[in-house]
């Protein structure tokens, strides 16, 4: 029994960090339509910020983690500005092609400026280790996980939802052309929310560098993982995502654990049995555009 | 428009005629007085830290004993296969059909060194492998020297030193992949022979981003040691993870083949990985004036440790220029791997030989523990197995 629910556990704390590092793409795919491969590019900034600040100045790691955001959003903003704006009425060959070499070109920068081992972050003692919750192993770095991402999710949820932000942002979505004839600036919207993404995938990827590694490869390496998050979940809320995330970090270390023969084909055969059930994903809409 | 065209297609025209006519200069002045060397190592990707060191301690080798040998000035062509065989294969091609290149070396990854193989075989021109451990890579061709090491060396010393050190139930966490399998079989055949039980047995696939799950199954079957093998980079979560889950507070020890405790990456690992026991070749703490020296140059040039790729890195260019000594600077690929085997001498890692009926490397193998030396984390040697030869081979 305690096996299953420090499973449980792991497969929580997994599929959260799967959230927050997916659901920035979910958000431009979903929301903006716009194919972004190189979303893990803006978790490995992330991640390398936190590692520098951390490792190499001596911030304290919980501040840093909003560092990581603010860079990697920064970033995000500056590459729409400059880059992906022109981008957004091309068609989606020119979107994969142009963000895939996007992504190759931040793994062979950080590459050059970082060098190609993994590097990991010095993590408080607070957070190393496990502490026993009625017999159950609970991993305190892993607990911190599910707390941040926790309270992220609600928070997204509630935005979207909302306020007034979330509204145009979904009127943006819906149709361009009406809500900028309403007075809605959704050059500016799309920016911002391009640029929360980001932020959000750059602290993924601050969070993830204990539990996934962190090398300039990250971005290509865990793309596929991402993508399966926002297909499995469907791309018209973060709901979608969310529950997919969760669905498979839990598959993922329960199929590790109990069939480790069959594990890494668990999180693949799971994506296919639900796409021939619902091929638009747990949440999509109907009418796939 | 016309005009502008035109003028750029004459102007590069004549550029390349220059340039070629350039290299033919330079080429038929080099071809009587050089020996080149084809280096292929992965430069990018996730083994790119493999080609690098073996690049900087060819590059260290030569600024200290000079780049003529024989009479002969060395020139080494480094190319990048990324650890992709296709990639390899096509490397090779070209450094043996148009660079004419007397030996081909480096090979970061078996399949790699697996896909040259027929070439050097073909071109008649010795292999030097610098890095990949598969037992089969040197029977694959005549032409295939290695000065690296087996999966086979070390993980059936492992497996004798385990069982006769009070290590009776282990439990295996291996990379699915064929150094992994190697690793994991040869262990499995010494450990059990021995009289030690394999209780739990785990092979993880080789892009595996979360040890958790494993990791867990590992803790509940309750094993007096975990036997790991995955490939190097990766040994450094393992180790965060193992700590994380307190597997090393349940008493449960780490023992494996060196690679989980890599030179190059060891001291970022944290306190978790102290008292780590592995089989290996190479640590850059041994303890030799020679090794002393080799690590006090390295760091110097390069700012980092070397391990034990960079090792055989080095030794491999020193066999190349051994062979090329006793063939008196004689190019001819039969006579230099004939002059290789059976070549003897001491390495930053100890003795070293080459073994005229394998052409495998014969080294010592040290039983190693993670200590801490001046605030940094080694491999501190306690007990040395010697000249282990390769008992991988499957006999012919």
């Amino acid at each position: 029994m305690t096996a299953i629910l420090t499973n449980l556990f792991d497969g929580v704390a997994y599929g959260m960090l799967l959230f927050v590092l997916a659901c920035g793409l979910a958000v431009t795919l979903g929301l903006m339509n716009f194919v972004n491969l190189a979303h893990g590019a803006f978790a490995m900034t992330g991640g390398y910020v936190c590692m520098v600040l951390v490792n190499r100045m001596g911030w304290p790691f919980f501040a840093a983690l909003p560092l990581a955001f603010v860079s990697a959003a920064a970033i995000g903003i500056a590459l729409e500005r400059t880059l992906y704006r022109h981008l957004y009425t091309r068609s989606h060959l020119d979107q994969v092609l142009f963000t895939i070499g996007l992504t190759f070109m931040s793994v062979a920068a950080v590459d050059y400026i970082q060098g190609s081992s993994r590097v990991f972050i010095n993590l408080p003692d607070a957070l190393q280790g496990q502490f026993d919750l009625f017999g159950v192993g609970i991993g305190r770095y892993r607990l911190m996980i599910i707390v941040i991402c926790g309270l992220l999710t609600v928070g997204l949820q509630m935005v979207l939802a909302k306020t007034r932000f979330g509204s145009r942002l979904r009127a943006a979505v819906d149709d361009p052309r009406a809500a900028s004839g309403l007075g809605i600036n959704v050059p500016q919207v799309f920016a911002f929310t391009f640029a929360f993404g980001c932020g959000l995938a750059g602290l993924g990827g601050a969070l993830s560098a204990e539990i996934l590694g962190l090398d300039p490869y990250f971005p290509l390496k865990f793309m596929i993982y991402f993508l399966i998050v926002v297909t499995v979940g469907g791309s018209s809320s973060i709901t979608g995502p969310f529950l997919a995330s969760l669905l498979l970090g839990i598959g993922d270390v329960a199929g590790k654990y109990y069939v480790p023969k069959m594990g890494p084909f668990v999180i693949y055969t799971m994506m296919i049995v639900i796409l021939i059930w619902r091929p638009n994903g747990l949440f999509g809409r109907t009418a796939a555009r | 428009m016309f005009e502008r065209h035109k003028h750029t297609h004459k102007y590069s025209w004549a550029a390349v005629v220059a340039a070629v006519a350039g290299l033919a200069a330079v080429a038929s002045a080099r071809a009587e007085d050089s020996v080149k060397v084809g280096l292929i190592l992965p430069m990018t990707g996730g083994q790119a830290s493999t080609g690098k060191q073996i690049e900087n301690a060819i590059k260290l080798y030569m600024q200290q004993k000079g780049d003529t040998v024989a009479g002969k000035k060395v020139e080494i062509i480094l190319k990048d296969d990324a650890a992709i065989p296709d990639k390899t294969k096509t490397a090779a091609q070209e450094l043996i059909v148009n660079d004419k290149v007397n030996f081909i070396a480096g090979f970061g990854v078996t399949p790699a060194a697996l896909a040259a193989a027929p070439l050097a075989t073909q071109a008649k021109i010795p292999e030097v492998v610098m890095a990949a451990g598969t037992s089969i890579i040197t029977e694959r061709s005549p032409y295939i020297v290695r000065t690296s090491f087996t999966l086979a060396q070390s993980s059936t010393i492992i497996g004798d030193w385990a069982v006769k050190n009070g290590i009776k139930k282990v439990a295996t966490l291996t990379s699915d992949y064929a150094p992994g399998n190697d690793a994991l079989n040869f262990f499995k055949q010494h450990f059990t022979a021995g009289g030690g039980e394999v209780v739990e047995e785990v092979k993880t696939p080789l892009a595996n981003p979360d040890f958790a799950p494993f990791l867990q199954r590992m803790k509940d079957a309750k094993p007096d040691a975990i036997f790991v093998f995955v490939p190097a980079g990766q040994g450094g979560n393992f180790m965060k993870q193992y700590a994380e889950r307190g597997l090393d507070k349940a008493g449960i020890k780490v023992i494996g083949p060196g690679d989980v405790t890599d030179d190059d990456l060891l001291n970022n690992m944290g306190d978790a990985v102290l008292g780590t026991v592995t089989a290996h070749l190479y640590s850059a703490a041994h303890p030799s004036q020679m090794n002393k020296d080799f690590v006090a140059a390295y760091k110097k040039a390069f700012g980092n440790r070397p391990g034990f790729m960079a090792v055989s890195g080095y030794d491999g260019i020193h066999l190349i220029y051994e062979a090329l000594k006793k063939t008196n600077g004689d190019t001819d690929g039969t006579k230099l791997v004939e002059a290789m085997k059976g070549q003897k001498w001491e390495s930053p890692r100890g003795p070293i030989s080459i073994d005229p009926e394998t052409r495998d490397i014969v080294q010592n193998i040290y039983i190693r523990k993670v200590e801490k030396v001046d605030g940094e984390l080694y491999n501190v040697e306690f007990a040395t197995f010697e000249a282990v030869k390769d008992l991988g081979k499957t006999k012919k």
